[in-house]
């Protein structure tokens, strides 16, 4: 690891060989690890120690960026000269006000050494046990486990000076039991959160639930959506409508609905980067702190995320959204929360007369970005509900559908939650799913 | 998977379905830049006594098989929007990655720091990893045969962009942008430039020794209108813009200004325009558009790699099981389908893959049967197979996959008038709008920007949000008019994603405006089914 003193003094030498206004350097370096399976078999099995150090020159109101890879002295030269360069031939932008100042920062504890030093052999055996799980189960197991550590840095002219250390952990398992398949997931700071042997029984376990799928008509349904399925209604509501920029440029559902129900009064949906239930971070791209902003609550859109430009467009100040140092501002809330409730998949699954149990969606992308309508498929095990019981498996199917729509119509939501990479949602039960199409598996 | 689709148009960059010869891969050979790339890399150290060295060393550590691939990259990126720069920057990466057998699986390490010190140790590493692969019981990887190959190949460019004065390049998105907001209504104007340059040595024990060096260019723009509760965007030449393997004269030919007030009056057009109706049609697909529909349906489900399950647990697995090749019926009799990395231009043209093995063309589709898969050394020898050269990886720090070269539709016999006039009642949708595919590609859906009702052989009134949905062969299988080598172009794809680590990848798609009976569209919501 580089450590603080060796991250900032390399920040603050790039800060210095600018000769522009305002400077700002940050730079993310650490070493990931990840080892993947498939067909029970160990396949592909990698290693990188990486960097990025990236500065920002703004002279007058032009700002100009530049990064590298490479953190010798004469990189670290060359970098900072090239993003004041940049900015001296770009035109003026008039938006612009300043970079941000430094506030208190909170202390955050992400970094686990064994985290950080988890070997090829520990994840080989990680893996070993994952595959033994399937076979016992009769299934085949593919997936991956990944470790390690990143250190971040921001330092600017203006006094920001910040660096936290995190380590990652996450694991992922698709199992297949002839014609079924089955899915888990984990993501955790500690490695030691993760159980890859639970993991891999619960996808061998749906793997073989799952076999010989049964066709059946697309149209609607009432669905009891998995944690793997909320995230994605989740995070698509994040990067389509939650951040300042769509709001902004009037593309987001927001638009004009701040203060007003978008949802049912059962959601409440807010973003905490502090949080340790989640992936704690301190502070964003830009050094700015983070903080808890409530985003929907009770159903009413109250808040969106803002990084330096898009806050002091508006006269305001940063949420702590920034999500890149250089490039574009696209403020994002990316440590979301949904607020849980008092059920259980067991007991939405008892209440459901007929409908679809889904694990996961696959490839969703959006059709319309203020309608919030998105479409994609099933995966990894999706089973018909009838009478309070889960009856078959059923091949997979594809939805077209408003998530805004279907967040106005969720009847149970379950008291647990679970970490989908930063963000952490509950099981939800929703009325109404629109499915339009179907596959042959 | 895919993030965003680019292209080429018409009028541009024609580039017909040929072949180059091996003579003239010679003729490209170039060494000027890549010895400043040596000096500039390794301070002055010999690059192939480096990488003979490390690769000793993988064989004496008790591998039996190592390359290693030594890469640098550089990126700059111009963003313009609403008439303000919103990002210029600059990006530069290099490193080296080492990919071994031992004990007959895999590993792979990767570092950014370019001494023989971290080289060795990186090495040590791989082999390490790669034992650590082998405690997991397994079959031991073989690889097929692939003769040795030395020499130095770069493409050519008429202008180096990156020599381009950055003030010209800003100007070229501001007199677009300009033109953009000119139309009320016009909430956000953009427009982007890219340009990026890489230089590699790849070396293996197999005796390879190859160095190559390309540079991609690409430009876009886009229009964004916006009223109560409606937004609708035009882009041109492609969504997210397009690229090639080209220098600025690509940019120059795009002439974005010429086509910025068009794109701005059609979004407009857009926001009062009457919904895509649910209806069973005659559909004909826009070159841009019928490119993205070739990777997603295609180009990714003959990833031989996929289809032995080793990306079972991210993108998914493919219908086309091994048991199909040669005899499964992918799409009508007119429709040929063939991977070529030899042509010039293509983002997916390159001289020999990461494993060094030549650039060549091969079949996929056959007069609508299935033919052909895209192949590595190791998918390839499962079928008793050499490889056809699709393994490539993304940068320094990732391993190479089965990917996409330029995967192309042969051309047909009609123009793109004479497919509309011979249409009584269908749709013309064109450029991408959004893009989905079940996990062993058999189901898709798609949304366009525009569509154009087609009402007795006439062009008529535009719809918005189209989309349209099928299963893959059914959809190939009601082809009936391809358009003509007029009408074909090479198109971009430069963030083709795939792997755990990720990695995105720049391909390329020959087609022609092609057309499709019986297709499924405006799929918006149950009402309208």
């Amino acid at each position: 690891m580089l450590g603080e003193d060796k991250a900032l003094e390399i920040l603050n030498k790039a800060v210095g060989y600018s000769d522009a206004d305002m400077t700002q350097a940050s730079i993310g370096v650490g070493q990931s690890s990840l080892t993947r399976f498939a067909n029970s078999v160990i396949h592909q099995n990698v290693s990188e120690y990486n960097a990025q150090l990236a500065v920002k020159a703004v002279v007058g109101k032009r700002v100009g960026s530049a990064m590298t890879n490479k953190l010798d002295e004469e990189s670290v030269r060359s970098v900072a000269r090239k993003a004041a360069e940049f900015a001296r031939n770009s035109p003026e932008n008039p938006e612009f006000v300043t970079l941000p100042v430094p506030q208190p920062i909170s202390d955050v504890d992400a970094y686990d050494a064994r985290t950080a030093d988890y070997s090829p052999e520990d994840r080989a055996r990680d893996v070993a046990g994952m595959i033994a799980e399937g076979t016992k189960l009769g299934a085949s197991a593919a997936g991956q486990l990944s470790t390690g550590y990143e250190e971040y840095a921001v330092v600017n002219s203006l006094g920001v000076s910040a660096y936290y250390p995190s380590t990652m952990a996450t694991l992922t398992a698709v199992m297949a039991a002839d014609t079924g398949f089955g899915y888990a997931d984990r993501y955790a700071s500690r490695i030691s959160d993760i159980n890859p042997i639970e993991a891999a029984v619960e996808a061998a376990t749906r793997s073989v639930r799952s076999k010989d799928p049964q066709p059946i008509e697309p149209g609607e349904y009432d669905v009891v959506l998995l944690p793997y399925a909320v995230t994605d209604l989740v995070e698509a509501l994040s990067w389509l409508g939650l951040g300042a920029k769509s709001v902004q440029e009037g593309r987001s559902f927001m638009c004009g609905k701040m203060g007003e129900k978008i949802t049912g009064e059962n959601i409440t949906i807010w973003d905490d980067g502090l949080d340790p239930n989640g992936i704690p971070r301190p502070f964003d791209a830009e050094g700015v702190p983070k903080q808890r902003i409530d985003l929907i609550v009770n159903g009413v859109g109250k808040a969106v995320v803002y990084d330096t430009f898009t806050a002091k467009k508006e006269g305001r100040e940063s949420t702590g959204h920034a999500t890149s140092a250089v490039g574009s501002p696209y403020p994002l809330a990316t440590n979301i929360f949904m607020r849980p409730g008092d059920s259980s998949v067991e007991e939405m699954i008892a209440s459901t007369k007929k409908g679809i149990l889904v694990t996961r969606f696959h490839y969703t992308n959006v059709i319309h970005p203020i309608l919030t309508l998105v479409t994609g498929m099933t995966r990894d095990g999706t089973f018909l509900i009838e009478n309070g019981k889960v009856t078959k498996p059923v091949m997979n199917m594809r939805f077209t559908d408003s998530y805004l729509e279907r967040l106005a119509n969720v009847e149970m939501i379950s008291r647990d939650t679970m970490r989908q990479g930063w963000t952490v949602v509950p099981a939800i039960k929703a009325r109404g799913f629109r499915f339009t199409g179907a596959t042959e598996f | 998977m895919i993030a965003q689709i680019r292209h080429t148009s018409r009028g541009l960059h024609v580039f017909r379905v040929v072949s180059i010869s091996k003579q003239e891969i010679a003729l490209y050979t170039a060494n000027a830049s890549w010895a400043r790339f040596v000096r500039l890399c390794m301070g002055g150290l010999d690059v192939r006594e480096l990488t003979d060295k490390v690769l000793r060393k993988v064989l004496d550590l008790g591998a039996s098989y190592g390359d290693i691939r030594i890469v640098k990259r550089a990126h700059e990126h111009i963003g313009v929007k609403n008439g303000k720069v919103e990002s210029l920057s600059s990006e530069t990466e290099e490193g080296f990655g080492i990919r071994v057998i031992a004990d007959g699986s895999w590993g792979f390490a990767s570092s950014l720091m370019i001494d023989p010190d971290e080289i060795e140790s990186v090495a040590d590493l791989a082999v390490r990893i790669a034992r650590a692969s082998a405690t997991v019981e397994h079959e031991p990887v073989k690889l097929a045969p692939v003769e040795p190959a030395e020499g130095s190949f770069k493409c050519p460019v008429a202008i180096d962009p990156f020599e381009v004065p950055v003030d010209e390049k800003i100007q070229l998105l501001m007199d677009a942008d300009g033109i953009m907001r000119q139309t009320e209504q016009i909430k956000v104007a953009e427009s982007v430039l890219n340009f990026w340059h890489t230089d590699q040595v790849f070396a293996s024990t197999d005796g390879s020794y190859i160095e190559q060096s390309k540079t991609e260019s690409g430009v876009g723009i886009a229009a964004h209108a916006a009223s109560e509760g409606e937004t609708q965007k035009r882009s041109y030449p492609a969504d997210g813009g397009t690229e090639a393997q080209a220098g600025y004269e690509f940019v120059q030919a795009w002439d974005v200004v010429s086509h910025a007030d068009r794109i701005a009056k059609e979004a407009v057009q857009l926001l009062t325009a009457p919904q895509c109706p649910p209806d069973v049609r005659t559909l004909i697909l826009e070159g841009s558009m019928l490119a993205l529909q070739l990777h997603e349906s295609c180009g990714h489900p003959i990833e031989l790699d996929r289809v032995f399950g080793t990306e079972a647990a991210y993108a998914g697995t493919s219908f086309l099981t091994p048991d199909k090749l040669g005899n499964f019926r992918y799409g009508s009799d007119i429709v040929n389908i063939f991977a070529d990395s030899t042509l010039p231009g293509g983002l997916g043209t390159f001289f020999f893959d990461d494993e060094g093995v030549p650039a060549q063309r091969v079949e996929i589709v056959k007069d609508g049967v299935f033919v052909g898969y895209l192949t590595s050394r190791e998918a390839a020898a499962k079928l008793g197979m050499r490889s056809n050269g699709a393994m490539r990886a993304d940068g320094w720090n990732r391993i190479p996959l089965i990917r996409m070269t330029n995967i192309n539709l042969q051309p047909g016999d009609w123009t793109l008038d004479e497919m509309i006039e011979d249409t009584k009642k269908g749709l013309y949708a064109a450029m991408v709008g959004s893009w989905s595919i079940d996990d062993k590609r058999l189901n898709f859906q798609f949304a366009t920007e525009i569509a154009y009702d087609i009402e007795d052989g006439s062009l008529g009134q535009i719809y918005k949000n189209p989309t349209y949905t099928g299963i893959t062969y059914e959809f190939w299988g009601s082809c009936d008019a391809i358009g003509n080598a007029d009408e074909w172009r090479l198109w971009g794809v430069a963030n083709c994603g795939k792997g755990q680590p990720g990695q995105c990848m720049h391909v390329g798609h020959g087609v022609a405006p092609s057309r499709f009976q019986n297709v499924r569209i405006g799929v918006i919501s149950a009402e309208n089914e």
